[in-house]
């Protein structure tokens, strides 16, 4: 497969920014090897700040640096960049309207071998539950980095989650990101595929399955998970009357939640959630982990059989 | 000198009127803190308060946010904002929150009120001042029942490793915390020789003398190499004499007739 991590689109991403603008700064907790600010560092080291093993201060830190006309980019694991930092991130982020980006990688269970303490299953259920944070989860690694640039050009916190492992190409370097509207990969009539994340692949892969069943499905990547584009959402849901939801996160606060909220008060309809079901991860290698929790496009095919039949 | 004594004086029955007002809110930390507040804003800071959002002015985060009364004091009394808001302290559509909110209120650097993280926004703005390369000072006001949070280790070590000598902070140590004194809570001494330890320089003083105040502010602003702690031993509910030592009155408001009492105190 021709593919790339997301990180490597924030690494390069980043980097583009931080030529274009010199306010940025990348603040880290000892994973920047991992994170993919290496570049940016070497560009730019007096802009890059190692923050130690300290996510908490880390987070405040990038605060104060946001009050002085500085536009930090705070990176580490998703783990540490969401539920350990919570009440920084509400308090010192979000309430005030700080202009911080959170980059956090290693989304998700295809983090693999580190096991559940490195998973991050409910990130995206805490930020979006947090007001003012805008929640980003780009599909490949050129939406990634084009994501990484125009969330350095928007004024307020906004949380980037990235993948560890590698990831297929949906778009090319030709890929232009549009700030907070859904974006249909795949026209079909019968039932229509919100996926979000490493997901998006899948539900494309799921798709090609199903047009061989006779069955057309219309495909949508979702890249901000908030604010939802409920017009774009309504739209796409309409058009063929069934949806299904496909996230690499709990079932519980994500893409799905956010879609059902939306159409239950819009557009009611039929609806399945593909997701981690409200459990924590293991280790393994990430395809047999995609296997086990269900996320593979075989398990979005399942759910548009049991949605169409309640159509 | 009697100037910055009078200042204070004024701040503190502001405390208590607004707080008496509100029927909610923290004089006991307020009152302790009072005497550093004044002598930060009144003589101390580089600010201006026409231009709250000045870029060289020198910054204040007041980690601990729940004191917000003694910093809504002074900055009425410099003119970031009518006096008679104090009337409207922590009232539904009124700027005047329980805790700092920089959205709202002009003058306010930083959002506080989470314990442990205004330190952190301070070491930022310190970082963001050498990246810039301007000459301004920061100034925090930590409580001691708030270094227990472990967050503040955490901005003390990351101050001292990027030598932030822009950044002053003050303990205000008065020893008494919500439920009791800080030594049966949890213990937070010796402070002097944790700072130390962690690679700050600290300066040791009598919280409510306005001429070592002073002092050890313009030392610690012009102290350089590294970030500087001023441990100010303080009373709670300093100046009112059924307030003084005890956490009683750390989250209650005075009643009308304590008000009185407390103001006839004052002078």
């Amino acid at each position: 497969m021709a593919g790339k991590a997301t990180r490597d689109g924030f690494g390069d991403g980043i980097v583009e920014a931080g030529r274009k603008n010199s306010n940025i700064v990348v603040l880290d907790a000892d994973v920047g090897s991992s994170t993919r600010v290496k570049k940016f560092m070497e560009e730019f080291p007096e802009r890059f700040l190692e923050m130690g093993i300290a996510e908490a201060n880390m987070i405040g830190v990038a605060a104060g640096l946001a009050t002085c006309g500085k536009i930090p980019f705070a990176s580490t694991f998703a783990v540490f960049a969401s539920a350990r930092v919570a009440d920084q991130l509400r308090n010192s982020i979000a309430y005030p309207k700080l202009n911080v980006k959170i980059a956090a990688t290693h989304a998700g269970i295809t983090v693999g071998p580190d096991g559940a303490t490195h998973q991050a299953v409910e990130d995206i259920a805490i930020l979006r539950s947090i007001p003012n944070f805008t929640v980003i989860v780009p599909c490949d690694y050129y939406e990634a980095k084009e994501a990484v640039k125009a969330a350095a050009e928007y004024d307020g916190p906004v949380y980037l989650r990235f993948t560890r492992g590698a990831v297929p190409f949906v778009f090319d370097e030709n890929y232009k990101f549009e700030w907070g509207k859904v974006v249909p990969l795949r026209d079909g009539q019968d039932v229509t595929i919100f996926a979000t994340g490493v997901m998006v692949d899948q539900a494309l892969k799921a798709a090609q399955i199903l047009e061989k069943e006779g069955i057309s499905a219309h495909v949508v990547n979702v890249h901000t998970i908030k604010p939802l584009d409920v017009e774009g959402v309504v739209e796409a849901a309409q058009k063929t009357g069934a949806v299904v939801t496909a996230e690499e996160h709990n079932i519980y606060g994500g893409l799905g939640s956010a879609i059902a909220e939306v159409l239950v008060e819009n557009a009611p309809m039929p609806m399945q959630r593909v997701g981690i079901k409200d459990t924590f991860g293991e280790s393994g290698k990430p395809d047999e982990l995609m296997k086990k929790y269900g996320l593979l496009d075989v398990n979005i095919v399942d759910a548009v059989h049991t949605v169409l039949k309640r159509k | 000198m009697e100037e910055l004594k009078n200042q204070a004086r004024e701040i503190r029955k502001d405390i208590l009127k607004m707080t008496s007002r509100a029927g909610s809110g923290h004089p006991g930390g307020s009152l302790s803190a009072a005497d550093i507040i004044t002598a930060l804003y009144f003589h101390i800071m580089n600010i201006d308060p026409e231009n709250p959002k000045w870029e060289d002015r020198d910054r204040f985060v007041l980690s601990k946010g729940h004191a917000a009364p003694v910093l809504y004091a002074a900055l009425a009394e410099q003119g970031y904002f009518p006096k008679e808001d104090l009337e409207h302290l922590r009232q539904i559509d009124h700027h005047l929150q329980g805790h700092p909110d920089m959205k709202g209120t002009p003058g306010v650097d930083m959002t506080t009120g989470s314990l442990g993280q205004g330190i952190s926004a301070a070491v930022g703005m310190a970082l963001a001042g050498k990246l810039d390369k301007k000459d301004y000072t920061v100034y925090t006001l930590l409580g001691d029942g708030e270094i227990q949070e472990g967050q503040v280790w955490e901005a003390i070590m990351s101050a001292a490793h990027y030598k932030l000598d822009n950044l002053v902070a003050i303990l205000d140590y008065n020893r008494i915390q919500l439920v009791g004194p800080t030594s049966e809570i949890m213990e937070v001494s010796p402070t002097a020789e944790k700072f130390k330890a962690f690679g700050w320089h600290v300066i040791e003083i009598d919280g409510h003398d306005m001429e070592a105040i002073v002092n050890a502010l313009k030392e610690a602003r012009d102290y350089t190499g590294k970030p500087v702690m001023i441990i100010a031993r303080t009373i709670k509910g300093k100046g009112v004499s059924f307030m003084e030592d005890t956490a009683a009155w750390h989250g209650k408001a005075p009643s009308g007739e304590e008000l009185e009492k407390a103001l006839a105190e004052l002078g």
